[in-house]
């Protein structure tokens, strides 16, 4: 998992299957030290209790649908988790 | 797997329930000489392993799950599974 910066929500109604009620935001993927790294992106809300402004970590690939309610969904990347603390030397 | 550094340690109280009773290690990636590479995990530690331990990193899920005893849909996936004692590449060998 990687470390992620909550910087907006995306709303879609109509989605594949699965994916109802899933909640949808784009995250800045970050460095271990906090800094932006990459693009951003549009990751699934595993723990439904994410929102703008939060330092999430996230898990990619099929391992991401495993943190849905429904886990054979058509998703990259999703937040597993929102960090209270990070310690990194 | 690679071989990686324990560079610190996450704390989360909202997080998946696979995570529970976990450590979570941050474990950035070594290229053979030993220098920090730009890549880093949070992963599961398995081993106690802690801060500046040389670490074996695995990244795939389904050892993950079958380790740790999640199977079949934990949403797991770098986990900490060895200490590095030591470790030498044959003489030549390029890196």
């Amino acid at each position: 998992m990687q470390l992620g910066r909550v910087i907006g929500t995306l709303v879609a109604t109509q989605k594949y299957e699965g994916l109802e009620g899933v909640k949808f935001l784009v995250v800045q993927p970050l460095d271990k030290r906090g800094e932006s790294d990459g693009e951003p992106l549009v990751a699934a809300d595993g723990t439904a209790q994410a929102g703008p402004g939060e330092l999430v970590f996230m898990i990619y690939s099929r391992e991401a649908a495993l943190a849905l309610p429904e886990d054979f969904v058509p998703v990259d990347a999703a937040i597993t988790g929102i960090v209270d603390e990070v310690d990194v030397r | 797997m690679y071989i990686g550094r324990v560079d610190g340690t996450v704390v989360a109280t909202i997080k998946n329930d696979v995570f529970h009773g976990c450590k979570l290690l941050v474990v950035g990636k070594l290229d053979l000489d030993g220098k920090p590479m730009a890549k880093y995990d949070i992963a599961v530690d398995m081993v106690q392993a802690g801060v500046g331990d040389r670490v074996l990193v695995l990244d795939e899920g389904n050892s993950a799950r079958q380790i740790v005893g999640r199977e079949p849909d934990g949403v797991i996936r770098a986990v900490v599974v060895g200490i590095v004692d030591d470790f030498t590449l044959a003489e030549g060998a390029s890196v």
